[in-house]
């Protein structure tokens, strides 16, 4: 299946995208991080971590504070390399093809991986629609209708009912839950097949979270979903798969344990995961 | 027993007539007492500073009147102000007297500078100004100045402070961006040396393009010589500007533009600066402004000139400054005129550029990119005008017109 069939709203110039392996299916992909290592400033931080992040699923990444889990979201979409001194090693497999591997662009690679961060940023130059079509600006795609992709992507965020009656207004113009949203329905607007969530809900009101995690539950069928949270409860609601990371002092980061969420939370193997998602610690 | 205490319990009655609610207040806030008691300690102190300075001591001038009397009312202020009130609110009330005063004297004295010269300048102004050069000043005669103007030094000034800008506000805008978003080696070495630049003299800048361009004949004195050494001044003043405004963009706004996939190229253009749009714009035109009202580095380069010369590129060339500089040296009351009306068209310009860069540098609601989004507003059309997409007015409706 090709994007373009994928939607009727949606055409992308098939020349203009390259990165062929990565490029050419539409809809959730598999993703699998093998031996992945990360560094700051030649210091380790995150240790071979193997993980596999199954189509059209939700996996939880929990953990105490800086125990490596966004620095391992980051390394899923190639963000990691932005920060300077930052290295790693590993591979990450989309669909069996090798994000790191050689002629892979990291701008394509985002394209099919997005990320929606911490802290709500909608870009305050643009309207409200205009930041929903951002990402197609960048990588000079052209919807075919683009009236009908943004309702559609601001609906599957759960904004429209709140913004459709001013979407020439600024992005900056709305509440942090609404931004958050709106960030959620930009990075939906290029149909990742990946969507990475960099503890979405922690600057948010509780009604603006529960919003986002159904928001998550209903993505989920056509993007798979890599989730942060700090919010045990966030985790059992909305993932099936969870992975608990833990770093001991001065030690790097590495996971812990890995399975179904109703594994880990009802019956894990480790002794320090069961102390972890019952709040005795962390 | 204790049951009964469980039985309803009617709440307190409210009196029936509401209270007066208690008269609003805002702590800190400064009265009409205060204001009396303010200018109570400037009439007091005034009256101390003449007894100090011309009765008890031998002091004279004004400027050293004026400083006494202020130390004096300041000293006074706070004396009385914490009679009233408790000393905290008595310091508080004294710093900002001296905050007050100190934008009004800088106001004062900018506004001074603007009406001083309208005020030289607007009775002589006429049509010819803008119109004819100096070719036909004669030292003799009456009512001479309807015979000149200075056309050719506004020609001059658009062309070189164009031609600067032209080329200066591309690359500095460029080294910024190298500077806050690409980075890596020799950052440290061109903020130093754009730096150390920013500080050089004017005239050095004149002379650097003399002694490089002119003397050796790779170019004549020009207009474009002049707008040479207005760009080499333009450029470290604009470039440190953008640079600190581009800093202040978040980096969350550049992550989110990669994370979608986008070039850093693209996040530059597409997010960075637009985003940052207004700073940049004001810091071109700082550095335009600045270039537009240098004298200096005209000097050498563009030499100046009596007469028209709308070619920049060879012959000396007049300038707004360098007219100003040159009239109004001379001992002729008409050129001095002449001079003062070149400073106000020099005023009006650099105004006008302003307002531009304050249009220019709006953010965008109102515009045509944001009327585009509201034109499919459904709210404003109703459901089915979006089905029936081209909306324009004159477009024939599904059942036709009568």
């Amino acid at each position: 299946m090709t994007v373009d069939t994928m939607s009727p709203s949606y055409l992308a110039d098939p020349d203009r995208i390259r990165g062929a392996g990565l490029a050419t299916a539409g809809g959730a992909a598999r993703l699998e991080a093998r031996g992945v290592h990360a560094w700051f400033g030649g210091r380790l931080v995150l240790e071979d971590v193997h993980l596999t992040m199954e189509r059209s699923s939700v996996t939880a990444l929990i953990g105490p504070s800086g125990c490596g889990k966004s620095t391992f979201l980051r390394i899923l979409n190639r963000m990691h390399e932005v920060v300077p001194g930052a290295q790693l090693a590993g591979s990450v497999e989309l669909d069996g093809a090798d994000i790191y591997g050689p002629g892979q662009r990291a701008s394509d690679t985002r394209r099919h991986i997005g990320m929606v961060f911490q802290k709500p940023n909608p870009f305050p130059a643009m309207s409200i629609a205009d930041n929903v079509l951002s990402g197609l600006k960048f990588s000079r795609l052209k919807p075919v209708d683009r009236h009908e992709l943004v309702e559609e992507m601001l609906r599957k965020a759960g904004l429209w009912n709140e913004v459709k009656g001013r979407l020439g207004e600024l992005g900056g113009a709305l509440s942090g839950g609404q931004q958050q949203r709106l960030c959620i329905a930009r990075a939906l607007a290029v149909r990742p097949r990946v969507l990475l969530m960099d503890e979405p809900c922690s600057a948010l009101d509780p009604t603006s979270t529960r919003r986002i995690e159904e928001t998550v539950r209903e993505i989920a069928e056509e993007v798979t979903v890599v989730i942060v949270t700090h919010n045990m409860q966030q985790a059992q609601r909305v993932s099936q798969y969870c992975a608990f990371f833990l770093a001991e002092e001065n030690q790097p980061g590495l996971v812990i344990e890995a399975g179904t969420t109703e594994k880990i939370f009802s019956d894990p193997v480790d002794p320090r995961t069961l102390d972890y998602v019952h709040g005795r610690f962390g | 027993m204790s049951t009964t205490t469980l039985a309803p319990v009617a709440p307190p009655e409210r009196p029936p007539s509401r209270r007066r609610p208690p008269s609003p207040v805002r702590p800190h806030d400064f009265g009409v007492a205060d204001m009396g008691l303010f200018l109570m300690c400037v009439a007091s102190s005034l009256a101390l500073a003449w007894v100090i300075f011309y009765q008890l001591t031998l002091l004279s001038g004004a400027f050293g009147f004026l400083i006494v009397w202020y130390a004096l009312l300041l000293t006074l202020y706070w004396i009385a102000t914490s009679q009233v009130v408790d000393r905290m609110t008595a310091t508080d009330r004294v710093v900002s007297v001296v905050v007050v005063t100190g934008a009004a004297v800088i106001l004062g004295l900018l506004l001074y500078v603007i009406v001083w010269v309208s005020a030289k300048a607007i009775p002589h102004i006429d049509l010819h100004l803008f119109t004819r050069d100096q070719k036909y000043f004669v030292l003799v005669g009456h009512n001479v100045l309807s015979t000149v103007g200075v056309a050719h030094a506004i020609v001059g000034t658009l062309e070189q402070v164009g031609f600067a800008a032209l080329l200066g506000v591309p690359v500095a805008v460029a080294t910024a961006v190298f500077l806050n978003e690409v980075g890596g080696r020799g950052t440290r070495l061109i903020r130093t040396v754009i730096t150390a630049m920013s500080g050089t003299p004017s005239v050095i800048a004149g002379v650097f393009i003399y002694s490089i361009l002119i003397i050796n004949h790779v170019l004549g004195y020009s207009g474009f010589a002049a707008a040479l050494a207005l760009f080499v001044l333009l450029l470290p003043l604009v470039t440190r500007t953008t640079e600190e405004v581009l800093r202040v963009v978040p980096s969350g706004l550049r992550e989110a533009s990669l994370a979608l996939g986008a070039s850093e190229w693209r996040t530059v253009w597409s997010v960075v600066l637009p985003t940052a749009r207004s700073g940049v714009v004001t810091a071109v035109l700082l550095g335009v402004a600045r270039a537009a009202g240098e004298t200096a580095p005209l000097l050498f380069t563009a030499f100046g000139s009596q007469v028209m010369n709308p070619n920049v590129f060879s012959h000396p060339q007049s300038a707004l400054p360098l007219q100003v500089w040159t009239n109004a040296r001379s001992a002729d009351p008409i050129l001095i005129t002449l001079a003062f009306e070149a400073a106000f068209v020099l005023l009006v310009l650099v105004l006008i550029l302003f307002v531009a860069a304050r249009v220019l540098g709006r953010t965008r609601t109102g515009s045509r990119r944001s009327r585009r989004w509201r034109r499919h507003d459904p709210s404003i059309l109703g459901p089915f005008d979006l089905q029936l997409a081209p909306v324009s007015s004159d477009a024939p409706t599904e059942g036709g017109q009568p």
